[in-house]
């Protein structure tokens, strides 16, 4: 029984590892298609971001620094519990800090610190095809985008505006990659959509239950649909971080208590929490030490 | 002063040993061993092998105790181990005709070669519960009929020589079969492969589709044509030795259904097939697999399609169910985000129906 | 048994960090078409192989992979250790090949055949792993596409005549398409099918 103690680093066997490399790179020479993997299972459930943990295990190396984000957030349950298993497995040095970090797994944001050229941002997707809603057969969705043929999304997205004069999408936003693929961005809110366009880093998105890996290789065209009358437009907070002060970026509300007091607070944790070591200060913020106090923790 | 939520590490050590502490339950009860599932609970021992896809049954056994009896649970670990294991080789196909046979019955013919030999099933058992049970008592030794150990040919087999049945397979003898486990499937799927995904499938899931059919949705006229249950010998072709060597023998039941016939200009009419075979004792699993394998098979025959159980991607997507159970439960995953870009959505639809002149614009690009 | 040594030594000295480390590379190459970049490796094949050669074919292909040599490497030590050391079936028949290894000792003169892969299936299509004499110093190509920030130049030399024409060609075509690694020595250059190519204006 001891036998089963025994893991490869980074978990997945070589095998394993030299499939998804391959899909790698295929999903890298083919910005926004969908590359079918043999995704395996994992010790964790599929939902929990297997397609994510299978690409990071495969990229990864004993010089890699690696930050895992659910929600924008470090601390999640579901970030704590992969980031561990990376350092169980792969013995990886990890970081809260976006700028540290090397390979940073998100499920759901794009961190708010724009990415640099050393940087491979992996995503955890759940549902890879953004037909998916419209067409539930992969026979055909695959027929549609070998055929460029996307009048369907746009029938949606347009009969969203005539219902609510306004496209209902806010996450999941489809986007088109370099004018040829319709490609779905994970569920991350459209306010991150504008990150992904010529982005520095490379981006890589793993489905793991449903078997696919596809890529933004830096630099690439990422446009998210929309139309002349009604131009894709993003998430307008009016009002700043309660913590740090910070405006234009993604908030998370935060209900205080049963008599609807909320407050907004920075989404992404370390940005915050390096906007407060700073000296930042939000209207409900602690004025210094607040951001080493916590680190601390 | 709002601080926020942290010790996520904390919080899941805590969990994990709340879990422990549920798992073993009071203490003043001798703990199950592994030994007592195997022997004693054999049936949910086989459902997880069956179902993760791996042959062994200790390892079974522990994923049961350690999963506190949950089947989806213990089958997702026994899959989480198998999926880590190198592959050396690929088995000669087994053959069931040469079966050490413990049960097999036909609803199709009254008696014939081999006989019916009902074995270890509940199908007369009176569903009343046994007060015995709450003791130990002693429980005698079975009984069974000598048999020469000679094989017992298969009933499709008999209908074969007739040329009443189709044959086995259509495909050539030197197919190599495909394998779900190291290629992503591609719709439609070959015969071989959906049957890899249907004998790994959730006995649940088949059974209501199987049902399904006999109701109406995609009517298939089934006839049990033979069941059998019992050990089969696995064998691999060592090339440097140039021929098979045994690994061991395994259990599994099997499931020919006789379905009605098909025929075309060139050919008579004749009965079609449904097939089933799963790792240990599970003829429920067998038949509704059979079922579903013959419902599955109507483009094949030039069937109308009309029916879930006929819709390959459908069945095939769906039936596992350690990917079910991972979609449907991570709802339950922190989504605060994407509900946040909801409920600013709502709130401003709203703030605009009330006053459309103040409507709120988002910032533009 | 000269031979036979050299079938069975040459491998990663660290199979397993050697192989991302070298994967690693690629990716980046891939992801930034071309830019040369090293493989950092120990590994060594049978003449004619390059190293780059040697350290892409253990990184990448295994039993589930089939490989298509040039005729140089195809003759040579190389197609065996290839087999001995990665488990790889090696094909005559360009069109079934996920990689192909092209030795710089067989000017290639056309690169007809490979797998394109389908609309459907744009991914099943043939990486060729390229040796050229070397990947500066030749005549000045401008590359753009993604991976690029606007444009980047690179001069390779030992490219087949019809080079530019070829990868015009085989970008007309995208999605389909066959990708390019060129190699020489440990260095590599990634022409991905989405690189277009042009001469640099003077």
């Amino acid at each position: 029984m001891s036998a089963l103690a025994t893991y490869n680093f980074a978990y997945l066997d070589e095998q394993t590892k030299r499939m998804i490399r391959r899909a790698i790179l295929k999903a890298i020479a083919i910005p926004g298609y969908q590359v079918p993997f043999a995704s395996r299972e994992m010790p964790m459930p599929y939902g929990w971001g297997t397609g994510g943990v299978q690409l990071t295990a495969a990229i990864l190396g004993p010089d890699d620094v690696l930050k895992v984000i659910d929600q924008g957030a470090d601390d999640t349950t579901n970030a704590v519990s992969i980031r561990a298993f990376f350092q169980k497995v792969a013995a990886v040095a990890v970081t809260t800090r976006t700028a540290e970090a090397t390979i940073i797994q998100t499920r759901h944001r794009i961190p708010e610190a724009e990415l640099t050229a050393n940087q491979v941002l992996v995503y955890q997707v759940p549902i890879p095809e953004p037909l998916r809603f419209l067409e539930p057969r992969e026979t055909e969705t695959r027929q549609m985008h070998a055929l460029s043929e996307y009048g369907l999304m746009h029938v949606k997205l347009y009969e969203d505006i005539a219902r609510n004069g306004h496209i209902a999408t806010t996450y999941a936003y489809p986007v088109m990659v370099e004018g040829r693929y319709v490609m779905d961005p994970s569920p991350i809110p459209k306010f991150d959509n504008p990150k992904m366009h010529r982005s520095q880093a490379l981006q890589l998105f793993g489905a793991g239950r449903e078997k696919r890996i596809y890529a933004i290789p830096p630099h690439t065209q990422v446009v998210s649909l929309d139309f002349e009358d009604h131009p894709f437009t993003i998430q307008h907070f009016d009002r700043p971080c309660a913590l740090c002060g910070a405006e234009g970026v993604y908030l998370d509300e935060v209900v205080l208590d049963d008599r609807g007091s909320r407050m907004f607070v920075c989404s992404d944790t370390d940005h915050c929490e390096t906007r407060r070591a700073e000296g930042h200060v939000g209207p409900e913020g602690m004025p210094s030490g607040y951001g080493a106090k916590e680190a601390a923790e | 002063m709002y601080v926020a939520v942290k010790g996520g590490e904390a919080a899941i050590a805590n969990a994990h040993q709340l879990l422990a502490d549920r798992r073993r339950g009071a203490r003043s009860i001798p703990a199950l061993t592994v030994a007592q599932i195997g022997e004693q609970l054999g049936l949910a021992v086989d459902r997880v092998m069956a179902e993760a896809s791996l042959y062994d049954r200790a390892l079974a056994a522990l994923s049961i105790k350690q999963a506190r009896g949950d089947m989806i649970e213990a089958i997702f670990l026994l899959r989480a181990y198998r999926t880590t294991l190198p592959r050396f080789g690929y088995s000669d196909p087994v053959d069931t005709g040469a079966m050490e046979i413990e049960r097999r019955i036909s609803a199709t013919y009254k008696d014939l070669p081999g006989g019916q030999l009902l074995g270890p099933t509940f199908d007369y058992t009176h569903r009343l519960l046994d007060p015995s049970l709450l003791e130990d008592a002693a429980v005698a030794a079975p009984v069974r009929r000598e048999c020469g150990g000679e094989a017992v040919g298969r009933v499709s087999d008999i209908l074969g020589d007739e040329g009443l049945i189709e044959p086995d397979s259509r495909e050539p003898l030197d197919k190599v079969p495909g394998d779900i486990t190291r290629e992503p499937m591609d719709f439609p799927l070959s015969r071989d492969e959906r049957l890899q995904a249907l004998a790994r499938g959730d006995e649940g899931f088949l059974l209501a589709l199987a049902y399904s059919t006999q109701r109406g949705y995609a009517r298939t006229h089934p006839f049990a044509g033979e069941i059998r249950i019992g050990l089969v010998e696995v064998e691999i072709e060592l090339p440097e030795l140039g021929f098979s060597v045994s690994l061991g023998e395994i259990r599994v039941t099997e499931c020919q259904s006789v379905n009605q016939f098909k025929g075309s200009a060139t050919e008579p009419p004749q009965f079609t097939r449904g097939y089933g075979l799963v790792f240990g004792q599970s003829e429920r699993k067998a038949m509704a697999m059979a079922l579903v394998d013959r419902a599955l098979r109507a483009e094949e025959f030039g069937e109308d399609i009309v029916a879930p159980a006929q819709d390959e991607e459908f069945v095939i997507a769906h039936s596992d169910n350690v990917q079910a159970t991972g979609f449907v439960e991570h709802l339950k995953l922190p989504h605060y985000v994407d509900f946040q870009a909801e409920l600013d959505l709502v709130r401003r639809m709203r703030a605009e129906q009330q006053d459309p002149s103040t409507a709120s614009r988002e910032a533009a690009e | 048994m000269q031979t036979d040594a050299q079938i069975f030594s040459g491998a990663f000295t660290s199979p397993v960090l050697s192989s991302q480390s070298v994967f690693r590379a690629l990716m980046d190459g891939m992801a930034r078409p071309g830019r040369v970049f090293s493989l950092v490796h120990d590994a060594s094949a049978p003449a004619p192989a390059c190293p780059s050669h040697a350290a892409l074919a253990l990184t990448l292909a295994d039993a589930d992979t089939s490989v298509w040599l040039s005729p140089a490497l195809a003759g040579s030590a190389f197609a065996r250790w290839l087999s001995f050391q990665t488990g790889a079936s090696i094909v005559s028949d360009r069109m079934v090949a996920m990689f192909a290894f092209v030795s710089r000792k067989d000017a290639l003169s056309d690169w007809n055949g490979f797998s394109l892969g389908s609309d459907t299936y744009p991914d099943r299509s043939a990486t060729l792993v390229v040796e050229v004499e070397a990947l500066s110093g030749g005549i000045p190509l401008i590359a753009e596409g993604p991976g690029i920030d606007g444009a980047v130049s690179l001069s390779p030399i030992g490219l087949p005549a019809d080079f530019l024409r070829e990868r015009a060609l085989n970008r007309s075509l995208y999605p389909r398409g066959i990708d390019l690694v060129l190699v020489c020595g440990s260095d590599c250059l990634c022409l991905p099918r989405t690189t277009r190519l042009m001469l640099e204006e003077v």
